[in-house]
């Protein structure tokens, strides 16, 4: 059976004046999955998420949510969709609880069941005891953690989560991804952007890798890492002698200096490297798991984005 | 293409009931801090009357033929519909839209922009009706009210601070920043404080004055009908008053939002 397509876009386009934030791009989400947006600050992440629920108008292109038209439909697509923002808009003039409430009378969701809705969703995301503290005195992993519960109000088919870990010590970013898991395995369609390549390794089924407005790949987590930077990684402290070396024994692999590093990318299977290591020694040489960090350098390049 | 334009800042907004949701968060706010938010609008009127309309009174010849006092309270009661609804769509509407956010959150609801805008709009109008209806009840525990006219003032003061409302959101649409509030307060606000009939006749002022105060100055007419229903004076000239309120506001209230979307989607 055909897999149901719930976001469809083609040749894509938005433009602020001159400059081209996203730029002709295609992409389909299946229902069910967990599709991840990767990229640098400024790829248009953001910008795309936007326009899919239906704030940002589009410049050129066609945008569909569960068949219909962002441009014409976008009360009926965000009565499904779910949004958690990067920035925190949650109401500070409001409590935990009431923050909920108010939110869900923009859904026209009648009070009896907003209260009982947001009982639910305070204590799936662990805030159950601060529902009467106003927002202020939440810590930051608090609010994204309220926020997302705020986007769960409708019962969204589709949850949008824009950075929905950046700023987080580990033990919220952890809470948050197993909420994450929970409500895919219920059934909601995830889209998340993200610039933490585990975050995406962990979450995702598909991503699709965008900079500078265009998608440059898209793949499974795995698949991508295998195709771009093979299974391993040979790291050894810079020296030119060992560089040489190395350029020798390994003819196809790609060799990148990363500060006072080197790094060695094979397609060759597991095992090369460890091959090499026990016949020769090299200064602070390890091995380790290809990731998708590395596929992503590899592919958006290591320039500092502002 | 000029005219299409020109047009598209008059575009009509296409509304519906959830504007009332808007107004709800708003009232919502307001109701959790309604003690501190009734003191000012309380003491303020008391203060004017004791120290102008008695105090300054005592040497201040009667205006339009009325006591001065008496001639100033109804001044007051337009004057709060002006100051609290241009306030509440400018400072309190930027600060929501601007550092709060709380627009973006919104509108990734099924509430559009334009019943966002247009729920702060009533909710200004509705200050304007909260706060000068408070001034009027002080106004008539000093016996200054001389017509059950008055009764018309708390719908009109609703009319009244929507226009001040809808012409406060332009601004707030076109505002680089907060600080820059400060023009329309004292270039705009401030003036027609002092000019519109409030605190001595009109007629005082020299006529080029008074044609920009009847022509330019929606409190020149706010002030007029306040009077004529305190103390009985009804005219046929009020249905000008009355009519220039009627005209203006739907313009406003078009404009403000169209620019209010021009500023916040791209």
């Amino acid at each position: 059976m055909e897999p149901e397509v719930l976001i469809e876009a083609e040749n894509l386009t938005k433009k602020f004046g001159d400059l081209v934030a996203v730029d002709n791009i295609n992409f389909r989400v299946v229902k069910g999955e967990c599709f991840g947006f990767l990229g640098p600050n400024g790829a248009g992440k953001t910008t795309t998420m936007k326009m899919v629920h239906c704030v940002l108008p589009l410049t050129a292109g066609r945008l569909k949510v569960a068949g219909m038209d962002v441009t014409n439909q976008a009360r009926e697509i965000k009565k499904m969709i779910g949004v958690a923002p990067q920035e925190d808009n949650l109401d500070p003039d409001f409590t935990v609880l009431h923050n909920l409430i108010v939110y869900a009378r923009y859904f026209d969701i009648p009070n009896a069941e907003a209260l009982k809705q947001a009982d639910e969703l305070l204590r799936f995301m662990q805030l159950e005891e601060k529902q009467n503290v106003i927002i202020d005195q939440l810590s930051t992993g608090m609010k994204r953690r309220l926020i997302v519960a705020r986007a769960l109000i409708n019962k969204p088919q589709i949850l949008i989560l824009d950075e929905p870990t950046t700023g987080l010590d580990p033990q919220a970013r952890h809470l948050i991804w197993d909420k994450i898991r929970s409500l895919q395995k219920q059934g909601v369609t995830i889209v998340l952007t993200t610039h933490y390549m585990e975050e995406a390794a962990q979450l995702c089924d598909r991503t699709v890798i965008m900079d500078n407005g265009k998608i440059i790949e898209e793949g499974g987590p795995a698949d991508l890492i295998k195709k771009h930077v093979g299974e391993e990684v040979l790291e050894v402290a810079y020296d030119e002698e060992v560089m040489k070396f190395l350029r020798n024994a390994f003819p196809d692999a790609r060799l990148e200096v990363v500060s006072d590093r080197i790094q060695v990318f094979t397609h060759q299977p597991k095992g090369v490297f460890s091959e090499i290591l026990n016949k020769f020694s090299f200064k602070a040489a390890m091995i380790r798991d290809a990731n998708l960090e590395d596929v992503f350098l590899k592919l958006t390049g290591r320039r500092l984005r502002e | 293409m000029k005219i299409s334009r020109v047009a598209s800042y008059f575009r009509v907004p296409k509304l519906s009931y959830r504007v009332w949701k808007v107004w709800k968060r708003d009232q919502d706010v307001f109701m959790k801090t309604y003690k501190v938010n009734f003191i000012p609008s309380l003491v303020e009127p008391i203060l004017y009357l004791l120290g102008l309309g008695l105090g300054l009174g005592i040497f201040v010849q009667p205006q339009e033929g009325l006591p001065y006092i008496v001639f100033i309270a109804p001044a007051l009661v337009a004057t709060s519909m002006m100051y609290s609804s241009f306030f509440e769509c400018t400072y309190a509407s930027f600060v929501r839209m601007y550092y709060q956010k709380t627009f973006d959150a919104i509108i990734a609801t099924p509430v559009s922009l334009e019943e966002v805008i247009a729920g702060e709009l009533l909710w200004g109008a509705t200050k304007s009706l909260i706060n000068s209806t408070i001034v009027l009840s002080v106004i008539l525990l000093f016996g200054l009210v001389s017509s059950p006219f008055f009764l018309l003032i708390p719908p009109l003061s609703f009319l009244i601070g929507l226009l001040f409302s809808s012409i406060a959101m332009c601004f707030t649409a076109i505002t680089p920043n907060i600080d820059s509030f400060n023009y329309p307060s004292f270039l705009f606000i401030t003036p027609m404080f002092i000019l519109s009939g409030t605190f001595f006749s009109i007629t005082s002022l020299p006529v080029t004055a008074q044609i920009v105060a009847k022509v330019f100055f929606p409190l020149t007419h706010a002030v007029a009908l306040t009077r004529a229903l305190t103390v009985g004076r009804l005219s046929v000239t009020l249905l000008l008053d009355l009519s220039w309120f009627l005209v203006t506001t739907p313009f406003f209230f078009a404009l403000s939002m169209n620019l209010m979307k021009k500023r916040l989607i791209k």
